[in-house]
């Protein structure tokens, strides 16, 4: 993010004559907007990230080590990456084809189809858990069919995954209409007109174009569906080393007290947050490169 | 909703339109649409005085107050820290300006239930910030406030930040030469520029703070009347299989946040058309 250089020709102004002030803002107020910018999130962010870890340490590595890798905790950790695994290439299937067919088409209904895929942003996690066991719950619509047939979607794996697939729906979609838009459609007409078939078009024309917007999106998509809670909350049923996911596991940890254990897992996932930060930084660097 | 498959203005030559949105259609209602209707579905088989009685009742109504209230405050203080936050990230130069930049996005990629904990641990009375406080703030609606606030934050930065940075400095110049200061440049010229961006911002923030669970449930304390959110209500529903109850809760839940949905749609729709005019 370099600045424009005029930006830079008016700093230099502010110090030959007194006039520019109009343009610049004297630098007692600019440096106490960086200093309550600074207090501020040092205050909202980086404190609590320092609490995690120091809290984590506070007993000392071994019992660090052994909440980790406590059975447990183990469990949760893989159900998490499970649930990770199917739920973010879903999304982003999801997210080509409804960005292919609102950018690359014009049709009625567009910004109503959009709107209906910002959707899930709105509703509370606690209701797209709710809306799950509705359905498939005991004595939801399809309860006594599932029963019936024996299939388990609520606490189990399945209704994890429908409910984290409600969370993080628009995600990758989000992120692919607009720079699609932006893109237009006279390479991939190039392309069709030139003899290439509509997959290859895709894959070596559309995909090369949008693929640091597509990253971006699954990195997102990814960081939401490893943190879910209220979704997974209500439709996981809490069933320790079978349906915990790592935030829950941490939840249960904390009411029971165990606050090392507890900030233990979360600094796991604090590090695999700070992770997520810096490769969405880099790929918004790459894709401003391009 | 409308939807005609046949393509306007031009034929193009471009495949897949019937796969894609076909597709999309199919997944969106297994995923999203159908699952939603349940909320309305459930509610309608409800008699409307059974309706109003669970969505009327005091400790239902204390929470709508407490959700409301206390996302909207969140949402205010988010709207003035956030567009200093963005303002210094693009105008001016200092060290860990990037650092900074990129740290806004922590509560994007912090799980709920990880800044649950640690802001509750912070701001318990003897926690690193709480400590140096008379009054509790862990277990209380500022706690709640404070919670929703860490939430918030990115929301208002991020989209502040694009349109500051694209504002053309020509604009600035032309005030100042007009013999405008400082002060006036920036509340007459640059903030009315800026006024989209920081409701939808706001809006945004709003929406997802009155619908959080994951931070607050450890930070609130979760006493009816006091600090119980509507999230939780409909949590504490549902762990009763009091799925009826639950989900006319959630009816009003979903209105409301249909309703702020609605706003930023018509705030970004009259924004894209001012820019068309210009």
């Amino acid at each position: 993010m370099t600045k424009p250089l005029e930006v830079r020709d008016t700093q230099v102004n502010t110090k030959v004559s007194s006039k520019s002030y109009a343009l610049q803002e004297s630098a007692m107020i600019k440096w106490m907007l960086i200093i309550i910018s600074l207090i501020y999130i040092g205050l909202f962010l980086i404190l609590p990230l320092l609490s995690i870890f120091v809290t984590a340490f506070e007993k000392g590595w071994e019992t660090y080590v052994a909440s980790i890798v406590h059975p447990d905790a183990l469990a949760a950790i893989k159900l998490t990456l499970i649930v990770a695994i199917i739920v973010v290439p879903l999304n982003a299937i999801f997210g080509l084809a409804a960005a292919w067919a609102i950018t690359k088409f014009s049709f009625k209904g567009k910004n109503v189809l959009i709107t209906l895929i910002d959707l899930p942003f709105a509703v509370s996690p606690v209701i797209a858990g709710l809306i799950f066991i509705l359905l498939f719950g005991a004595q939801g619509l399809l309860g006594e069919w599932l029963i019936a047939h024996d299939i388990k979607i609520v606490f189990a794996l399945t209704g994890i995954v429908l409910a984290t697939l409600f969370v993080t729906f628009p995600f990758v979609a989000r992120e692919l209409i607009p720079l699609m838009q932006m893109q237009g459609i006279t390479e991939e007409e190039a392309s069709i007109s030139l003899g290439a078939s509509g997959w290859k078009t895709f894959l070596y024309v559309t995909l090369p174009n949008c693929k640091w917007g597509l990253l971006y999106g699954l990195i997102l998509c990814n960081a939401r569906t490893i943190g879910e809670f209220g979704a997974v909350s209500v439709v996981s049923g809490h069933i320790r080393g079978m349906t915990n996911t790592m935030p829950l596991h941490i939840e249960i940890l904390y009411n029971e007290y165990q606050f090392t254990a507890a900030f233990a897992v979360a600094s796991l996932m604090s590090i695999l947050a700070i992770v997520t930060i810096i490769i969405k930084n880099i790929v918004a660097w790459k894709a401003k490169e391009v | 909703m409308e939807l005609t498959l046949r393509k306007r203005k031009r034929n193009t030559i471009i495949p897949g339109f019937s796969l894609t949105l076909g597709y999309t259609m199919l997944y969106l209602s297994i995923i999203v649409i159908l699952p939603l209707s349940m909320v309305f579905f459930n509610t309608i088989s409800m008699s409307w005085s059974e309706y109003y009685e669970t969505i009327s009742h005091p400790r239902a109504v204390a929470s709508y107050k407490l959700s409301f209230g206390s996302a909207f405050i969140a949402g205010l203080i988010n709207v003035a820290f956030g567009t200093i936050i963005a303002w210094v990230l693009t105008r001016y130069e200092f060290p860990g300006r990037k650092i900074i930049d990129g740290l806004v996005d922590l509560p994007f990629a912090l799980p709920t239930a990880v800044a649950g904990i640690a802001l509750t641990t912070l701001y318990a009375p003897n926690g690193w910030i709480g400590q140096f406080f008379d009054f509790k703030i862990s277990y209380t609606p500022l706690g709640i406030i404070i919670a929703l606030t860490f939430i918030g934050l990115p929301f208002v930065v991020r989209t502040v930040q694009p349109v500051l940075q694209n504002l053309s400095k020509e604009v600035e110049e032309a005030s100042a030469s007009l013999g405008a200061n400082r002060y006036q440049t920036f509340v007459k010229v640059i903030l009315p520029e800026l006024y989209p961006a920081i409701i939808t911002g706001f809006s945004l923030a709003f929406a997802r703070a009155l619908g959080e669970y994951g931070s607050v449930v450890f930070i609130a304390g979760n006493m009816p009347m006091k600090t119980e959110i509507t999230p939780l209500i409909i949590m504490t529903k549902l762990e009763q299989y009091d799925y009826v109850g639950s989900t006319a809760i959630a009816s009003v839940m979903l209105i409301g946040s249909f309703v702020i949905l609605l706003i930023i749609n018509i705030i970004q729709w009259q924004t894209n058309r001012k820019f068309n005019q210009q």
